[in-house]
């Protein structure tokens, strides 16, 4: 009986091992492959100039630009509304049955296909508002598609913070949205900023939602304003990838590796304030 | 020696949708007394505690009738919630310290109603550390996370951060469930000597604590106030049958 429980438990252990590697492993195949195939494309020239010769030649500077812009954008408009809103879902709303049909509604729009983000977002800001294909319009459309991630990661970091600290504070005769700035707030900064990184994330990488809405398939110049169309890294990546024949394969994978770095930097930046809010905190 | 009545309670029951948790409480509190509540889970004593500060206002399906008054006044007539829990202050089961230093925690109340003078605060601090017999232990600590003090310091802290406020009646809702009896015999100490400037209601399990710092006790029972009397008569004749069988551990 002793021998079939500790065989069993190395079989648990194995599965259990076995399954983590098979997550784990194609994720370091991807990185280090297009790490090998793209770090010869990366030069000083190809971070900071324009693409010559229809993209075959030259920098991918616009680009980059452009995706920057955009999660500026995005994050200006979706990580206030994100938070506010879940604040007030989380400590104000009454739990009734249209609070939970919000919540649950909020929930499920984090399922929705991006592209079809992207065609709400032509119909409504570069058509109906008349912003046309233009950074604003793909800031927005991207706010929107990520707002559910902000709201349901921030929620969960509200949910998070102890009730009792709510009730002890309360009890001293503190308001409740001190309450909330005071001790609520801080304790969950490090979980919204995870909302946060995953939000940045997912508005650099896509390339639906901004297809329609911003992205320029060769605009060899800077945007000059939020109204002006833009390159991005996706779309970009997707352009020279499928719609430009007798490109060089580095650049292509020079390209993906541009956006992974942004990506990754940018997240970087944000564990980095997390931990500091985290080290503050001193457990 | 009659001292005025400071709580007044006529009538007042209490439901959560179906259930009744407390049936026609009628008492008086007197000034600067210790009143000590006892009973069995569910006999209705922290919802009684909780009504004096309002703390049960947010809970589903609450609902009222009766009057309460401090000072003559029906505290259910005023909206301002938080004007009447700065002056009635209350300390949990369990000692929740804020997350940040041990000088925070007890300036937090007074930062939130606006005091802005640093030497003022830090006076106030000081008094209400030393009121709650911690400041001997903690003034060299002050700057540290008070996460890092024991169990019975952070209750003693949780204290002096209630006192820091300055409330006229502290609520203590079990307050020693979960301390030694070093720690519980610190806080008692305390309790008695704030005597002279505050009226306090003590919900506790223990009926020796009961008996130890009461002025008063009453006996609690499935939402009733079933016997309220001086501590030491409740305790040696009480006049109902279930106060002495609750006392002497028959049952609860």
């Amino acid at each position: 009986m002793i021998k079939n429980a500790y065989t069993r438990e190395k079989l648990a252990f194995s599965i259990l091992f076995l399954s983590t590697l098979v997550v784990v492993l194609p994720v370091i195949l991807i990185l280090i492959y297009i790490i090998y195939q793209g770090w010869h494309a990366i030069s000083w020239d190809f971070l900071t100039q324009m693409p010559k010769r229809g993209m075959r030649e030259g920098g991918i500077f616009p680009a980059i630009v452009g995706t920057l812009w955009l999660v500026l954008g995005t994050l200006i408009f979706a990580l206030p509304l994100g938070v506010l809103s879940a604040i007030y879902l989380s400590e104000y709303a009454k739990d009734n049955f249209l609070t939970r049909a919000v919540k649950l509604a909020i929930i499920n729009l984090a399922g929705v296909p991006s592209v079809v983000y992207g065609l709400f977002g032509l119909g409504i800001f570069v058509i109906f508002l008349k912003f046309g294909a233009s950074i604003l319009a793909g800031s927005l459309t991207l706010a929107i598609m990520v707002l559910p991630i902000i709201i349901t990661t921030t929620r969960e970091a509200l949910d998070s913070v102890p009730q009792s600290f709510r009730q002890v504070s309360l009890s001293l005769g503190v308001s409740k949205w001190e309450t909330i700035r005071r001790v609520v707030l801080p304790h969950a900064l490090p979980g919204i900023l995870t909302g946060m990184i995953l939000a940045v994330s997912r508005a650099a990488g896509e390339t639906a939602p901004i297809l329609f809405t911003v992205a320029a398939f060769y605009l060899p110049r800077l945007p000059k304003s939020i109204f002006d169309q833009a390159m991005a890294l996706p779309y970009h990546l997707y352009v020279i990838s499928t719609q430009v024949p007798n490109i060089k394969l580095e650049i292509r994978y020079g390209t993906a590796l541009v956006l992974l770095m942004i990506v990754l930097s940018l997240n970087l930046v944000a564990i980095l304030v997390r931990a500091q809010f985290r080290k503050k905190r001193k457990w | 020696m009659v001292s005025p009545i400071k709580v007044q309670s006529k009538d007042l029951s209490v439901r959560y949708g179906s259930v009744e948790a407390l049936k026609s409480i009628s008492l008086d509190v007197y000034a600067n007394e210790i009143l000590s509540i006892i009973g069995p889970a569910n006999s209705g004593k922290s919802t009684f505690l909780r009504c004096l500060n309002r703390f049960n206002d947010n809970q589903p399906n609450f609902s009222f009738k009766g009057l309460l008054t401090i000072d003559g006044q029906n505290i259910y007539a005023d909206g301002n919630v938080e004007m009447l829990r700065k002056r009635v202050g209350m300390v949990f089961a369990l000692p929740i310290v804020l997350p940040m230093t041990v000088f925070e925690n007890v300036a937090y109340g007074l930062r939130r109603h606006g005091m802005k003078d640093k030497t003022q605060m830090e006076s106030i601090v000081e008094r209400s550390l030393k009121a709650a017999y911690l400041w001997d232990e903690v003034k060299d600590r002050l700057q540290e996370h008070a996460m890092k003090l024991s169990g019975g310091q952070q209750q003693r802290l949780c204290l002096a951060r209630t006192l820091a406020v300055d409330p006229e009646i502290i609520l203590y809702d079990e307050p020693c469930s979960g301390l030694d009896p070093i720690s519980t015999a610190k806080i008692e100490e305390a309790m008695l000597r704030f005597k002279q400037n505050y009226t306090q209601i003590l919900v506790t399990n223990n009926t020796k604590q009961a008996a130890r710092v009461g002025d008063r006790t009453a006996f609690f029972l499935m939402g009733q106030l079933i016997e309220i009397g001086e501590t030491k008569k409740l305790f040696t004749s009480p006049v109902d049958r279930r106060t002495d069988d609750y006392i002497s551990g028959r049952f609860g």
